[in-house]
C-alpha cells in the first residue's frame, strides 16, 4: 500500500510546516495593484543583490491589503503592505486592535492618472475637471433643482469635445485610483463650474454636496472597471469613442494602442507631475510592521533599498518604469533609516 | 411467424388507397426523407460549428503564443575591469558582493563603445541609450557570473544577453517605427543600432530554453520570464493532490460502494457527494483561506495549502468516477469470489478493485488535469502576484515555499502592463494546454488497453 505511505508522509509534512513556517526567512508583501510593478521591481533587484531571498509580492488592491497587514503580529502575517493612498484612522484602529502599533509609513514616490483614448479614435486632446465632471455627474443643480444629468454627447459638455456619445471607462470603488479621480477630478470640477456652490445655495449641508458632486452617472454613460488597466485598454479597444482613466506607467507601456489628453492644459509626464503642474496625481506609500524588523530577515534593508537613490531617484528603474520620484526622497530614507513610526517615536 | 403469415396471404390492393410502387417516392416519403436529411444537415452545421471555434482558438493561441519560444539575443565581450568590480583587489567574495548590479552596468556601456569603435559602426547614440537595447537583467547575469567565478575579473568573455522587450518586439513585427513614435523607452535611432548590429550578426533570435525553465520576472523585464518555477509549484501541488485525493476517495467510494448499508444516511451522503462535484472552485479557495491559512496556521501561498485546497475540489470527481468503475464489475465476479470461500474484502481487494482499476485512473488523471487548470482557489490563498522567483531547492522547500502555479502565472501575466507579457501568457497556454492534452491522452490510452467490457 504504497499509497497510504504516501498520504501518510504528506499528512506528516502537513504537521511539521506549521512548525516549519516559523522558519520564514522570506519578506512578504501585499497590497495595491498599482504598487504591484514597482513592489516586483525591487523585490528582484533586492534578490539580484542581496544574499536574502526574493521577497514574495501580492496584490489585491490597497484595502485588502492594509487589512491583511493589521491581522496582527507574527509571521503568518505580511510584513509590509503596499497602498496607492495613506492608511485611514479606522484602518489604523483596527490594526492597533490586532495589536499592530508600531506601523512605519513609506513614501515612495507620485503616480499619475491620465486619460487616454483610441489611437485612432476621436480628437479627445484637452480636458479640463469641469467636463468630466459634467459629463459623468449623476444629478445636477439648474436652476435651483437637481436634475439627472442631461448630457449624452461630449459636446455638449464643452462645445470644443468631439460630437461623440460619452463612453468614459472609470475604476471601480475598490481601486485606490477612484478615490483620486473623485476628489481631483469630479470634485474640482464641480467647484470650477459653480455646481457647488449652487448646491449650497439650495441648502444642502457641505457633505451632501460633496457627495453630490462626486457621484457618478449609472445610465450606462459611464462603466466601473473592477479589474485591471488591461481591461480597461481591452474596453477602449473594442470601442472607439471610449475614453479610460490609466496610471501613467500603463499608459507609457501602451503608447502604440493609446493617445492621452491634456488636463487643465497640462500634458501628463513625470517632469509635470513631479513639479505639481499636472493636476491629477497621487502619492504611493508602503507601510512596515516595526515588530517584524529583527524578525524577519532583510525587511529593513529591503524597506532602505527600496528608498535608496539607485532604485527610488530620478534615474533609478523606479523612474524608468514610470514612478514621478519624491523630491524629498532624502527624508524618507532617513525615516527609514530611524525605524520613524507613524504619529512620531515616543 | 408473422413473416410466414403475410407471405401466405395474396397480396391486394386495399380498397381507395391510390397504387403506388417502391421504385416512385410518393410525398410523405420525400417529406420524410427530407425531414432526414434537415436533420443530417443540422447534425453536420453543429458539428463544423464546434470544429470553427476549435480551430479559431487554436489558431488563435498558436500564432499569439508561438513568439514567446524564441527570443532576441546580443552577443557582446565585456571586460570585467578589475578596477570597478574589486576595488579592494584581495578577490575576496566579500567584497565583491558589495558591487551592486548597478555597478556593472557601465561595464556593459564600455563594451558597446568598444564594439562600435571595433566594426566601424556609425551611430549618434550615446552609450546609454546603447546599453539600452539589453534587458535590466544584463547587469545581474553578469554579476552572478564573477560571483560564482571571481578568477575571471580583469579577462574579456564573450556573452549573450537577452535585448530588452521593445527590442525583441521589433523582430518578431511587433514594434515598428510608428508604434514607438511617443513612447519612452526606445527611440527609433536605436532600433536602427539594432539594424547595424544585425547586419554584423551581433544581434539574433532563436528559441528560448529560459521560457520553459526560467522564474518570472518584474514588470521592467518581461524577455526574462518564464515558466519553469511556477510549473514546479503545479507539479508540487498536483502531488500533494494525488498523494490525498487518490486514497481518500478511493477507500470512500470502496466503502460506499461494497461495505455500506443502503439507508437514507448512505443516500444523504451520496447526494451530498454529487453537489460538492458542482460548487464552484472559488468556494474551496474561501475554505482553504479560513482553515488552512488562517485557523492552521499553515504558511501563505505554499503549493502544499494549494494543494490541500484542490484536493477537497477533485474528491468527488474521484469518488464518482471510481463508484461508477466499481458498479461496472459484474455481480456474478463477487459472487464467485464469495462462493469459493473469500471474505467481502478479499473479494473487494483480490477481485473487483483490480478490474475497476483502469476506471479508477482514468477518473484520477481527469480530476487531476482539473485541478491543474485551475486558478481561482489560488488567488485566494496568495499565489497570484509577483511569487514565482526562486526555485525550491529540495521537497520540503517546494512543498512550503511560495510559488505559483501555471494559470496562476499566465493569469498574472495577462493582467500586465507591457504587451510582452501578453505574449507571454500565450505562451503559457500553449505549455500548460500540452500538460492537459498528455494527460488526458494517457487517461484515454490506460482506458483502451486496460478496460474490460462485459
Amino acid at each position: 500500500m504504497s499509497f497510504a505511505k504516501l498520504s501518510t508522509s504528506a499528512l506528516a509534512i502537513a504537521v511539521v510546516s506549521a512548525s516549519a513556517a516559523a522558519a520564514r526567512d522570506q519578506v512578504q508583501v501585499a497590497g495595491s495593484s498599482t504598487v504591484l510593478p514597482y513592489a516586483s521591481i525591487v523585490a528582484e533587484a533586492f534578490g539580484e543583490n542581496f544574499e536574502f531571498p526574493t521577497p514574495v509580492v501580492e496584490s489585491g488592491g490597497s484595502s485588502a491589503g492594509l487589512k491583511r497587514f493589521c491581522e496582527g503580529v507574527g509571521e503568518n502575517t505580511v510584513d509590509i503592505a503596499n497602498a496607492s493612498r495613506a492608511i485611514r484612522d479606522r484602518e489604523i484602529a483596527a490594526c492597533a486592535e490586532n495589536g499592530v502599533t508600531d506601523i512605519i509609513e513609506v513614501r515612495i514616490g507620485y503616480d499619475g492618472i491620465v486619460f487616454a483614448s483610441q489611437q485612432a479614435g476621436p480628437a479627445f486632446t484637452e480636458f479640463e475637471p469641469s467636463d468630466w465632471y459634467t459629463a459623468l455627474a449623476a444629478e445636477m443643480p439648474v436652476d435651483g433643482a437637481m436634475v439627472a444629468n442631461p448630457n449624452t454627447t461630449w459636446d455638449q459638455v464643452n462645445a470644443d469635445l468631439p460630437a461623440v456619445d460619452i463612453a468614459a471607462f472609470i475604476p471601480g470603488t475598490k481601486h485606490g485610483t477612484r478615490e483620486v479621480f473623485e476628489e481631483k477630478v469630479l470634485l474640482q470640477g464641480c467647484e470650477d463650474t459653480g455646481a457647488l456652490q449652487a448646491m449650497l445655495d439650495m441648502g444642502m449641508d457641505e457633505d451632501a454636496a460633496e457627495g453630490a458632486c462626486m457621484a457618478v452617472r449609472t445610465d450606462g454613460k459611464s462603466v466601473d472597471i473592477d479589474g485591471d488597466y488591461t481591461e480597461t485598454l481591452a474596453r477602449i479597444d473594442s470601442n472607439t469613442n471610449g475614453i479610460g482613466v490609466f496610471g501613467l506607467a500603463f499608459y507609457e507601456n501602451n503608447t502604440d494602442k493609446l493617445k492621452v489628453a491634456t488636463m487643465g492644459g497640462v500634458a501628463p509626464s513625470t517632469e509635470t507631475i513631479s513639479t505639481g503642474e499636472y493636476p491629477v496625481s497621487r502619492p504611493l506609500y508602503f507601510y512596515v510592521k516595526k515588530a517584524h524588523i529583527g524578525v524577519i530577515p532583510g525587511l529593513k534593508e529591503y524597506a532602505e533599498f527600496f528608498v535608496s537613490d539607485e532604485i527610488a531617484g530620478p534615474d533609478g528603474p523606479l523612474a524608468e518604469y514610470g514612478l514621478v520620484s519624491d523630491p524629498a526622497l532624502a527624508e524618507t530614507q532617513a525615516n527609514v533609516a530611524d525605524e520613524e513610526i507613524l504619529g512620531g517615536n515616543t | 411467424m408473422t413473416d410466414a403469415t403475410n407471405a401466405d396471404l395474396p397480396y391486394s390492393e386495399p380498397a381507395g388507397v391510390k397504387k403506388g410502387s417502391l421504385m416512385t417516392q410518393d410525398a410523405r416519403t420525400r417529406k420524410r426523407n427530407a425531414a432526414e436529411k434537415r436533420f443530417k444537415a443540422y447534425g453536420v452545421i453543429a458539428i463544423s460549428i464546434g470544429m470553427l471555434m476549435l480551430l479559431v482558438l487554436v489558431y488563435n493561441i498558436i500564432s499569439r503564443g508561438t513568439g514567446a519560444f524564441q527570443q532576441t539575443f546580443v552577443t557582446l565581450d565585456v571586460e570585467l575591469s578589475a578596477e570597478r568590480l574589486d576595488k579592494v583587489g584581495n578577490r575576496d567574495i566579500n567584497d565583491l558582493r558589495k558591487v551592486s548590479t548597478f555597478g556593472y552596468a557601465p561595464l556593459l556601456r564600455e563594451a558597446f563603445e568598444a564594439k562600435v569603435a571595433e566594426h566601424g559602426i556609425e551611430t549618434d547614440l550615446s552609450s546609454k541609450d546603447m546599453a539600452g537595447i539589453l534587458s535590466p537583467s544584463a547587469p545581474a547575469l553578469l554579476r552572478n557570473y564573477v560571483l560564482s567565478t571571481p578568477s575571471v575579473i580583469g579577462e574579456t568573455i564573450k556573452f549573450e544577453f537577452l535585448a530588452s522587450g521593445r527590442v525583441d518586439g521589433y523582430l518578431k513585427d511587433r514594434v515598428t517605427r510608428d508604434s514607438i513614435a511617443e513612447d519612452k523607452n526606445i527611440s527609433p535611432a536605436q532600433l536602427d543600432f539594432v539594424d547595424q548590429l544585425l547586419e554584423v550578426g551581433f544581434v539574433e533570435k532563436r528559441f528560448n530554453m529560459n521560457f520553459i525553465t526560467g522564474a518570472d520576472s518584474s514588470d521592467a523585464r518581461p524577455e526574462a520570464a518564464g515558466m519553469g518555477v511556477s510549473m514546479l509549484g503545479s507539479l508540487f501541488m498536483m502531488l500533494v493532490v494525488l498523494a490525498l485525493a487518490l486514497p481518500i476517495g478511493v477507500a470512500a467510494s470502496i466503502y460506499l460502494e461494497e461495505f455500506a448499508p443502503k439507508n437514507w444516511i448512505t443516500d444523504i451522503i451520496e447526494v451530498n457527494i454529487s453537489n460538492l462535484a458542482a460548487v464552484p472552485s472559488i468556494v474551496f479557495g474561501i475554505l482553504g483561506l479560513a482553515v488552512f491559512i488562517n485557523y492552521m496556521h499553515l504558511p501563505n501561498s505554499a503549493p502544499l495549502v494549494g494543494g490541500l485546497v484542490l484536493t477537497l475540489m477533485t474528491l468527488p470527481t474521484i469518488i464518482i468516477s471510481t463508484r461508477a468503475s466499481l458498479k461496472a464489475v459484474p455481480p456474478s465476479i463477487r459472487d464467485a469470489a464469495l462462493g469459493v470461500g473469500a471474505s467481502k474484502m478479499q473479494s473487494v481487494f483480490h477481485h473487483v478493485l483490480p478490474l475497476a482499476a483502469p476506471g479508477i485512473l482514468t477518473g484520477t488523471i481527469i480530476g487531476l488535469a482539473q485541478a491543474l487548470g485551475e486558478t481561482a482557489p489560488l488567488l485566494l490563498i496568495g499565489m497570484v502576484g509577483f511569487i514565482a522567483s526562486n526555485p525550491p531547492d529540495s521537497i520540503a522547500s517546494g512543498l512550503l515555499d511560495p510559488n505559483s502555479a501555471m494559470p496562476a502565472q499566465i493569469y498574472e501575466w495577462a493582467k500586465r502592463s507591457d504587451p510582452a507579457f501578453y505574449e507571454r501568457a500565450w505562451g503559457g497556454i500553449i505549455i500548460l494546454l500540452g500538460f492537459l492534452i498528455t494527460m488526458n491522452t494517457i487517461a484515454v490510452i490506460l482506458r483502451r488497453r486496460f478496460e474490460r467490457r462485459w
